[in-house]
């Protein structure tokens, strides 16, 4: 292995949680040199527990997790910023840190002025970065307005120039905090082109980032931090793939949460009609909206036949709520009819973020005939693959006459989020294939 | 901490150009811009020289011409005190840099002290021209111990600084209390009425243990009255020197507490 330019080993970092009486600490902060060793496991937060891992010199070196992970507490820790509770953080060269771009600035002084004393900040000397002077600039696109105070910058050129002076330190390590969203597609492959350049120099690059496309094209190993401990490191692209995972799971957790809270709320509003309204069964009848697309979630119906369940299955039959494009699914519904019934249609429709429906069906227009429905039930609509893109859609299910009068119609209380590897556009994703003649040649981007 | 503060001194670049940053951007975008920096003390005096001269009439004969007299000892006292304020709200207000950016903080009170003591410098061409407005020049050994007690308080004024950035990150209360300890503590010190005055002889013990009773007192011997003997500002020099080693020990050892509690 070659030699490390960070080394993490066995750090913990422990916030104290807000708490009023802070001055009962300073006589043990003055004599041990940490506020925290007085104070009990409720009073503290423990953002990093013993996370250990290697950075090798000239390798570019992705941190990733949720939000709250202890992604950015492990940046600042390498940077110096906060010292570890325990444990020892090691780094190799001079550092140069994007944490907070143009967090030096003053607002009353020129780009100019504010670029000097930012840069000195950062640890050049005067000579330095009158001979980078332009080049900042010039990378930063700001020429125009370079001798305005830096309080007329709108958000966007602020960080442009903080970005630009952090960059042209010339360290040996970057430390990058999710700044790439810092200016347009244009500025955005500049900076990427900086890093390229960089990497191909020879430097280090630890990145914190929420954009895992990034890392897998970019980054050569890959941490991933959840709750403060390290869960995997290696291969980005398996890294990553370890994280999604985890995020699905949480996001499922996520989503069935919110479905139950839908049912609850439709349930609590069927009791208040039942118990106001018991002769006007006819009229709830009707009031279902006039036009089904405009209509936000809900249930209505006259009775009679009842959903009682709806559940979303995946290939190996387990219910859930997150779905990957390609993949089958099934839509399950469990109905129970009071006395039998002879005129019924089953429905179901799907329905994207923006309110637009992705495919609606019936059996009626699919030209079954009901001939009967007794008792309990259930009704499967399964879809051999989910052609959609990556996104959350809704679903509208629904059993009514033939005529269109609902026993039960439940209006968009069912979610589920389909999940892809490819970041495609649109709603509906064909199933489809390249094809290339030979003078068009063409590769996978390295897997 | 020796480490550290030899790091300090490889910032120099660093505080001087912060100082020269505070000092543009103070007053950017006024009319009067750096002539503030003379107005300001002008109207002090003006104020306190009436009061003192016209209304409560001084009848002290040593302390005549009284404008001069006072704009002596004021002078250093509005550096010392404007000091003391900003830099007791420096760390907190400069929050962003500590937790943002690789930064020794201890730079940040410092550069409020140097900024205000070009203030200071700034105020000593108006003190030289009502010296000359009142034919009262400075003698001439006496005034070259000027330089040395300005040096006393730069390195006392860093040291109670220093303690009292660290200390208010912990107790914002010092903030609110520090506005009143600076008024009484102008009241302590014989600025507006000479040192001599029968009633402070009466509590010389109470006085001398007031640090700027000896700095003022040394500048008004050197700018204002015949002789300089006032000697005791060199033990005082040497004492802020321990005191500044002890108060960045202090601050040395809080320091890695900023971060989390600004």
């Amino acid at each position: 292995m070659k030699t490390p330019a960070i080394e993490l080993i066995d750090v913990t970092k422990v916030y104290r949680r807000f708490s009023g009486k802070q001055y009962a600490t300073l006589k043990s902060a003055l004599l041990q040199r940490s506020i925290l060793n007085e104070l009990n496991p409720k009073e503290t937060f423990q953002a990093l527990q013993h996370v250990s891992f290697t950075v090798p010199k000239g390798s570019t070196f992705a941190v990733v997790g949720r939000n709250g992970s202890g992604k950015s507490t492990a940046l600042k820790l390498v940077a110096g910023i906060t010292k570890p509770t325990s444990g020892t953080v090691l780094v190799d060269g001079r550092i140069s840190a994007l944490i907070e771009l143009g967090a030096g600035f003053h607002p009353e002084i020129s780009g100019r002025e504010n670029v000097f004393i930012n840069g000195i900040m950062l640890g050049l000397t005067k000579k330095e970065i009158t001979q980078r002077f332009d080049e900042i600039v010039e990378f930063a696109e700001l020429k125009d307005f370079i001798d305005a105070p830096v309080k007329t910058y709108s958000s966007g050129m602020y960080m442009r120039l903080g970005f630009a002076v952090a960059i042209h330190v010339d360290p040996d390590v970057l430390l990058v905090d999710e700044v790439l969203a810092v200016g347009d597609e244009g500025f955005t492959h500049k900076c990427l082109d900086k890093f390229s350049e960089f990497k191909r120099r020879g430097k280090t690059i630890l990145l914190v980032t929420h954009s895992l496309g990034l890392v897998e094209r970019f980054c050569d190993d890959a941490v991933w931090l959840d709750h403060g401990e390290k869960k995997a490191q290696g291969d980005p692209k398996r890294v990553i793939g370890q994280y999604l995972l985890d995020v699905e799971s949480a996001e499922e957790g996520y989503l069935a949460q919110e479905d139950a809270k839908a049912k609850e709320e439709v349930a609590a509003a069927e009791q208040v009609a039942a118990t106001s309204s018991a002769t006007t069964a006819e009229d709830t009848a009707d009031s279902g909206p006039k036009n089904m697309f405009q209509a936000n979630e809900g249930r209505w119906g006259s009775g009679g036949v009842a959903i009682t369940g709806v559940t979303l299955k995946d290939k190996s039959g387990t219910a859930g709520h997150v779905f990957h494009s390609g993949e089958p699914m099934a839509i399950e519904l469990a109905l129970k009819a009071d006395k039998p019934c002879h005129d019924f249609v089953f429905g179901v429709a799907m329905f994207n973020t923006d309110g637009t429906c992705v495919y609606g069906t019936n059996t009626d227009i699919e030209e079954f005939e009901a001939e009967s429905l007794t008792g309990e039930s259930t009704v499967t609509f399964d879809i051999e693959t989910l052609e959609l893109v990556e996104g959350t859609y809704k679903l509208d299910v629904a059993v009514h006459r033939k005529d269109g009068a609902p026993y039960d119609y439940h209006r968009l209380l069912y979610t589920f989020r389909v999940k892809s590897r490819t970041k495609d556009a649109g709603i509906y994703r064909p199933r489809h294939q390249w094809k290339f003649s030979d003078s068009a040649k063409l590769s996978r981007k390295s897997e | 901490m020796w480490q550290n503060l030899a790091r300090l001194f490889r910032y120099r670049g660093l505080i001087q150009s912060l100082v020269s940053r505070e000092l543009k951007a103070r007053y950017r975008g006024s009319f009067l811009g750096f002539f503030w920096s003379f107005v300001n003390p002008l109207l002090l005096l003006g104020v306190y020289s009436f009061v003192f001269s016209t209304i409560m009439k001084n009848d002290e004969p040593l302390t005549k011409p009284y404008a001069v007299f006072m704009f002596c000892g004021l002078l250093p006292w509005t550096w010392f005190a404007a000091s003391m304020l900003e830099a007791s709200n420096s760390l907190i207000s400069g929050g962003n840099l500590i937790k943002k950016v690789l930064f020794p903080a201890e730079v940040l009170p410092i550069v409020s002290v140097l900024s205000n003591m070009v203030h200071f410098l700034l105020g000593l061409p108006i003190l030289f021209g009502f010296m000359v407005r009142y034919h009262h020049l400075p003698h001439f050994p006496g005034v070259l111990w000027f330089p040395v007690i300005v040096l006393v308080q730069l390195v006392f004024t860093i040291a109670c600084v220093l303690l009292l950035s660290a200390l208010t990150v912990h107790f914002r209360d010092l903030r609110d209390l520090l506005a009143n300890l600076i008024t009484l503590w102008f009241f302590a010190t014989p600025i507006i009425y000479p040192y001599f005055l029968e009633g402070v002889k009466n509590y010389v013990g109470f006085f001398k243990y007031n640090p700027m009773y000896h700095i003022i007192v040394a500048y008004q011997e050197s700018l204002f009255f015949e002789v300089f003997g006032h000697y005791a500002v060199l033990a005082l020099g040497g004492l802020s020197i321990l005191f500044f080693l002890g108060a960045y020990w202090v601050f040395d050892r809080l320091r890695d507490s900023f971060a989390e509690a600004v």
